[in-house]
């Protein structure tokens, strides 16, 4: 098994205090390996987003801890959290969030160039990000010349550019077509397939059917989980 | 209704051309990538049936002896009328899943939400280990055998969808003062109700 990326160990995150005490998360514990997408399913306040939150470092839990390979978050300083944050961590969200003024090469540059790579550099990795992402002919256009399909591609690639392992995606298909979010997957599944890990929050039980698992939250609580792949032999109850 | 399905399934093998009954079941299997397990048995006495209703008929032998049928024009009429009417499926209300929840939800000392989350995480495996087959599928594969796969996944994502609605539905009546109380199932409830630990692959 390839060593966690990402692991909760028994993570609560409470808000307000006495009778007014929300727990939005409850001793959750999982973890995301390396070339590990896990998708988490689960009704509206059930702390899908407090989970995305605490994964990415942008709130701290009440109790237990977060590590990201290796590194509890909890025990950073501010400035080497923000760095952490910066240099390993990428988010892509539901609107895509990318800056309307810059083109798509320079929208992935930006957060190497603000980790501190030159621009030059900062360039040439965003010009292979986005080939990888399929979009490398689209350097030079600005996010309005593109397709929703498209931006989210570049968004993803922004996500993992240069040294970025893990991906934090808040329903990056909710505002995509069928068809469009299925070749936004494709492209979020190779990322992960050639190396990343990923957590994918989504409402679509067949969009988080491209994930290796699926966690359901509950009242904060993590309740259920796929189990084992099967053959497809297994699968499809084949005799030969 | 599952012997009308490959009764018909087979009849539409024959759309394209004559064929042997060895011949007719390889096909089948083909497009469905043997997911009916059809035996040799079963392709032959529905292949008999074809013949007795003059939906097909025997043209001959091949090369190697075998018997070639080929579909009558009574059977391509009757073919079309199979593609031009809706499927009433009268086995769906009768699914084992449908009763277990509708029985969970009225027998004492059963926890539903355990019981939906038990068949969440199962539907969700065999969702993800579809998506992997489809996934892996190209343009040149069977489109018969695509389609099923497809068919497969959009069966799960309405049973997962459902599932979600009789944990609220279930729920949402469990809250003091909207009726009556759910009953627990210790048992289920220590097994699946708790937090689950998840390792990675």
């Amino acid at each position: 098994m390839s060593a966690a990326v990402l692991r909760f160990a028994g993570v609560s995150r409470a808000y307000g205090s006495g009778e007014q005490t929300v727990h939005a998360l409850a001793e959750v514990s999982f973890e995301v390996a390396a070339g590990e997408l896990v998708a988490v399913m689960g009704p509206s306040g059930s702390g899908k987003s407090t989970l995305l939150a605490l994964a990415g470092g942008l709130d701290a839990p009440t109790s237990g801890a977060v590590f990201m390979e290796d590194v509890e978050l909890g025990a950073l300083d501010a400035a080497a959290l923000a760095r952490l944050r910066r240099d390993r961590v990428g988010y892509v969200f539901q609107d895509y969030n990318l800056v309307t003024d810059l083109t798509a090469a320079e929208n992935v540059a930006l957060p190497r160039e603000l980790a501190g790579v030159g621009t030059r550099a900062a360039r040439r990795e965003a010009i292979a990000a986005l080939a990888e992402v399929g979009l490398a002919d689209m350097a030079g256009r600005f996010p309005d010349q593109l397709s929703g399909g498209q931006q989210q591609r570049i968004a993803i690639a922004r996500a993992l550019v240069g040294q970025r392992r893990l991906v934090l995606a808040d329903e990056p298909t909710g505002a995509l077509d069928s068809r469009t979010s299925l070749a936004v997957l494709e492209v979020l599944r190779a990322r992960i397939d050639a190396g990343a890990a990923g957590v994918l929050v989504t409402h679509e039980p067949r969009y988080a059917g491209w994930a290796d698992r699926t966690i359901f939250l509950r009242d904060g609580r993590l309740v259920d989980a796929t189990g084992p792949r099967q053959t497809p032999e297994q699968l499809l109850g084949r005799t030969a | 209704m599952q012997r009308n399905a490959v009764r018909w399934g087979l009849l539409a093998v024959f759309a394209d051309g004559p064929k042997y009954g060895y011949q007719l079941k390889s096909e089948f299997d083909a497009h469905t990538s043997g997911s009916w397990a059809l035996n040799v048995g079963q392709v032959y006495t529905t292949l008999d049936r074809l013949a007795r209703d003059g939906y097909v008929a025997p043209i001959g032998s091949n090369a190697d002896g075998r018997e070639v049928f080929a579909i009558t024009d009574q059977g391509r009429e009757a073919l079309a009328s199979w593609f031009g009417t809706p499927v009433t499926d009268t086995d769906r209300p009768r699914s084992e899943l449908a009763i277990k929840l509708a029985m969970a939800a009225v027998a004492p000392g059963v926890d539903v939400a355990a019981v939906v989350q038990v068949q969440r995480a199962e539907s969700m495996r065999q969702m993800r280990d579809y998506t992997d087959l489809r996934r892996q599928a190209d343009e040149s594969d069977d489109v018969a055998w695509l389609l099923l796969v497809d068919h497969l996944i959009f069966t799960l994502e309405s049973e997962v969808r459902w599932l979600d609605h009789v944990e609220a539905t279930v729920l949402r009546r469990a809250r003091p003062g909207r009726g009556r109380t759910p009953l627990k199932t210790p048992a289920l409830a220590d097994q699946h109700c708790t937090e689950v630990e998840v390792s990675g692959r």
